[in-house]
């Protein structure tokens, strides 16, 4: 970076997966029919009016208090006027200067200890329905033939989650994310899966020199649907941001979109065209007064946060196996699976049982530590097959344990000599300089002895024979 | 013969109870009444009648009617109809009461004449050269005409109370929150309230009685304190009564007018009621200008939702969406709602909400703390309902302020949230002459009660003299 710091700011979107929509009755499900799941009230017919989601404000409240937020005892609901298809009232419900919950912190663990990032709020709205833009150029309006506008999703409850600009690498940006990703999973009230939109990153971005006071023109990173786009996304535009100012220009206010496939960045629209969105008081709700006992009832359904387990899982295995476990949600696992090798249950946790797919909740601990226990002395097959079986309700390690691993030369030798002795080409073929055809003779060999053999003692007996 | 001028809803209902009448030969003397002298007066857009056992009932447009279209005055609503009842049509409904029709009004509950209707006016039947007062003047004149034994209207600056006292009958705006706004096409909803327009004070009681209450769709409902009682006493005695000399003395009152009221609040006195001069002299002075704040603002908003995507008109466009909007909106609404929505759109934006919007929200609260001290000393605030009574059509049509001074005396008690009764209390040149009575929040049955003891004592014979 020589020299320069970058400063980012992070937007986020949560949608609640409430029974039900923010103002209406209607079921809020992602992923059925367009407009099945519209009434008059999110379609916004004359003279119908909203009533607010109880279980939603809660949940805002829950997780506003595993922010650490300030919870509002009188929030209210503003209207944020602006026309567009996706918008039937002409105006989105939404939270504006008496937000639900203001004033909060998040830690992010990093390599140089704990992050905190302000929050600066948290606030409750209702999510817009979805336009298609058929025709014209990459999904844009400009140009389509004609737009569709899916109603389901409109009307679903969002919480808009307002960061503080301390944010300082597109890596922290991703580790903030995954952090909150989990957070918010573990409070069980979103499914929060970038890749469906229930959970989505917008980034303010700027940078300016080391000590320098105050913040430069910043621009704004949207769409980006993936943790690593976030990252490879800001760390782009800081890279482009620096540049212009080491090329003496400065850097245009705009929206930005991050090409994922190209790595590129190009404008969205300008923020010259800035809405007035006319806030004011939402007339048809009266303030939202979240109960002491709605607030405590909240406040005892947090456990432990992410950013705890991963700052105490990091002294034990690395700050990237901590990150994987607790955002995998396979740390609770992790801490029922004895050993000494704290590493080695991590690794094997994150790698091959995740590749297996078994759900983490199911694995007895105990078992799966005695395989992690053994990895290196039964054959690699068994090992994964028994990772397969895991979860099973009856699962034990025992019968995979009884299958050890083939390395004695004396067992091994007439398997070897009996595929030596049946591919006399490919053996000639080695002997004139073609070493690659190792491998094969390898698989051969593992093949005949269904894994069990011992890989180190055939690639040892094999070379010596073939190249004695 | 049922003679549908004279007939009070309350005879109706003797009618159907003693068994004279059946429910199919009362609807249909007052659709043979629709037939002889709607085509004159024009009260309704639209007439259904409905048959059934209960005492039939006329809807202002905005009430929104489920398979009967509702337009709002507007041709930006022709062609909608409803696929849901709005909760007060719902309740005549369990009430048994069938809908005769759908009233004219001003587009869009905008106006105080009902010149402002997309499809024509409403004539006043004490004078068809003459306007029947508005928004509601198509119930005020249905009831006043005999076409309606009983009609509800929607009151947001005067819309209930004025017509009724152009028209002589009694118009009731309740307390804000008391009656459902669900299903209302929103003008200004922090004002919007629905009001019954009867004949007499017993009458709009047994109406008030079947609309009112809490509605969990409206979540501004409250439950009503105490049941509603059906006035039948005509003493006064210890009713304390107070006249605001600014709403009593104002510039612009007619003679006739003050004539009038004065001699009803010299009977009141005579009926044992103690009489006191007093004053609010910022409610006045500044109520109908926070009021041309308020109200444009709000429905700037509301009538966002009109933009030719989902229902109602649609411009024939073959530009791109901005031309969508900006077509549809300029052919469906008129001059007024385009007068208001510029107005509110103004008042709302960047830099002019604080000195406007935010102010006059401010001023809101002074208003009704002024009302609030009166009420400390008096149960029940009178004035003249309209500075005039019923103008000539055309006469202030050119001139919106002149028409919005029409709502100077009704507007400082909308604005506090207060319920207000116009009941006539005379004849000036011919006309009826409205008495407002003002009181606290909840107060609505000791209005009927002083409205009641007058409108005894008083003798108003509010079938017009032309048709008598």
């Amino acid at each position: 970076m020589n020299g320069w710091e970058p400063v980012i700011g992070l937007e986020i979107h949560v949608q609640l997966k409430t029974r039900t929509k923010m103002f209406c009755r209607c079921e809020n499900v992602w992923g059925e029919e367009p407009n099945t799941r519209t009434c008059p009230v999110c379609l916004a017919h004359p003279g119908t009016l909203p009533v607010p989601n109880k279980t939603a404000i809660e949940w805002t409240v829950k997780l506003g208090l595993a922010l650490d937020c300030e919870i509002a005892e009188r929030a209210l609901f503003h209207r944020k006027n602006y026309f567009y298809p996706d918008l039937p009232k002409g105006y989105q419900i939404s939270q504006y200067d008496v937000p639900l919950c203001s004033e909060g912190r998040f830690v992010v663990p990093g390599p140089d200890g704990d992050r905190e990032i302000g929050i600066v709020r948290a606030h409750l709205e209702e999510d817009a329905a979805k336009t298609i833009h058929v025709g014209g150029a990459a999904g844009r309006i400009h140009g389509a033939e004609y737009s569709l506008v899916d109603f389901n999703r409109g009307g679903t409850p969002l919480v808009e989650i307002v960061a503080k600009p301390d944010v300082r690498s597109g890596e922290e940006a991703r580790r903030f994310l995954q952090l909150l990703r989990q957070t918010v999973i573990e409070l069980d009230i979103s499914d929060a899966e970038m890749e469906k939109g229930s959970l989505r990153c917008d980034a303010n971005v700027s940078v300016r020199k080391a000590g320098e006071e105050g913040y430069r023109t910043k621009t704004e990173l949207k769409n980006m649907n993936s943790f690593k786009f976030v990252a490879d996304g800001i760390a782009v535009e800081v890279e482009r941001q620096i540049a212009r100012y080491q090329a003496g220009e400065e850097v245009m206010q705009q929206t930005l979109h991050f090409d994922p496939q190209t790595g590129t960045i190009a404008p969205l629209r300008s923020k010259e065209e800035a809405h007035d969105y006319r806030y004011f008081p939402e007339p048809d709700l009266v303030a939202v007064a979240p109960p002491a006992d709605m607030v405590e009832r909240a406040r005892a359904e947090i456990g432990e946060l992410p950013a705890a387990r991963i700052r105490r899982l990091e002294a034990e295995v690395d700050l990237d196996l901590a990150y994987g476990l607790v955002t995998s949600g396979r740390d609770a696992l992790y801490a029922r699976v004895p050993g000494d090798d704290r590493r080695a249950v991590a690794n094997v946790l994150m790698n091959q049982l995740a590749a297996a797919g078994v759900d983490p909740a199911a694995v007895d601990g105990a078992e799966l530590g005695r395989l992690v226990a053994a990895r290196e002395t039964i054959p690699r097959q068994t090992f994964l097959d028994a990772l397969g079986a895991s979860a099973d309700p009856d699962f034990t390690a025992d019968p995979y344990l009884a299958e050890t691993t083939v390395s004695d030369a004396a067992a091994l030798d007439p398997v070897i000599d009996g595929i030596l002795a049946a591919n006399p080409g490919q053996v000639e073929a080695y002997r004139g300089g073609k070493e690659g055809l190792l491998g094969f003779f390898v698989g051969q060999v593992m093949k005949e002895t269904q894994g069990k053999a011992d890989a180190r003692v055939v690639n040892e007996r094999l070379r010596e024979k073939l190249n004695a | 013969m049922i003679d549908t001028l004279r007939l009070t809803a309350e005879d109706a209902a003797g009618l159907l109870e003693r068994g004279e009448a059946s429910g199919d030969e009362l609807a249909d003397a007052y659709l043979d009444a629709i037939e002889a002298r709607d085509p004159e007066l024009h009260a309704y857009l639209h007439v259904v009648g409905e048959q059934g056992e209960g005492v039939p009932i006329a809807h202002k447009d905005v009430i929104t009617t489920k398979g009967i279209p509702t337009t709002a005055g507007s041709k930006i609503l022709l062609g909608y109809t409803p696929v849901f009842d709005s909760t007060v049509a719902a309740r005549c409904k369990e009430a048994g009461l069938p809908i005769l029709g759908k009233t004219n009004l001003d587009e869009l509950a905008m106006g105080s004449s009902t010149e402002n209707s997309a499809f024509g006016p409403t004539r006043n039947p004490w004078d068809p050269e003459r306007v029947p007062g508005g928004s509601s003047g198509g119930s005020a004149a249905a009831v006043a005409g005999g076409l309606a034994p009983w009609a509800l209207g929607t009151d947001t600056g005067g819309s209930v109370k004025q017509p009724a006292s152009l028209c002589g009958v009694v118009g009731l705006r309740p307390t804000y929150g008391t009656v459902s706004r669900y299903g209302i096409v929103a003008f200004a909803s922090s004002l919007d309230q629905v009001g019954p327009l009867t004949k007499t004070v017993r009458d709009n009681a047994r109406l008030y009685e079947i609309i009112a209450g809490q509605d969990p769709c409206d979540s501004t409902t409250v439950e009503l304190p105490e049941p509603v009682a059906i006035p039948e006493g005509e003493d006064l005695t210890g009713v304390r009564i107070g006249v605001p000399k600014e709403m009593n003395e104002a510039e612009g009152i007619d003679p006739g007018v003050s004539a009038s009221v004065n001699a009803a609040i010299r009977l009141a006195e005579e009926l044992g009621a103690d009489v006191e001069e007093t004053s609010l002299p910022r409610s006045v002075d500044y109520g109908l200008a926070c009021y041309y704040l308020v109200a444009p603002a709000e429905a700037s908003s509301n009538l966002a939702r009109y933009d030719g995507v989902r229902y109602g008109h649609r411009a024939a466009v073959d530009g791109d969406l901005t031309a969508l909007y900006a077509r549809t909106r300029w052919e469906g609404f008129g001059a007024e709602p385009k007068r208001r929505i510029l107005l509110g759109t103004y008042a709302l934006s960047a830099g002019y909400y604080d000195a406007y919007y935010g102010q006059a929200q401010k001023v809101r609260t002074v208003i009704a703390r002024e009302h609030a001290a009166a009420f400390e000393r008096f149960d029940v605030l009178v004035s003249p309902t309209s500075p005039t009574v019923a103008f000539r059509i055309g006469e202030k049509a050119e001139n919106p302020l002149a028409m919005y001074l029409s709502d100077l005396l009704t507007i400082p008690a909308n604005m506090a949230g207060l319920p207000g009764l116009s009941i006539p209390c005379g004849l000036s040149d011919g006309l009826p002459v409205g008495l407002q009575l003002i009181g606290p929040q909840f107060s609505e049955n000791a209005l009927f009660r002083v409205g009641h003891a007058l409108e005894r004592a008083l003798g108003f014979d509010f079938v017009p003299e032309r048709l008598r």
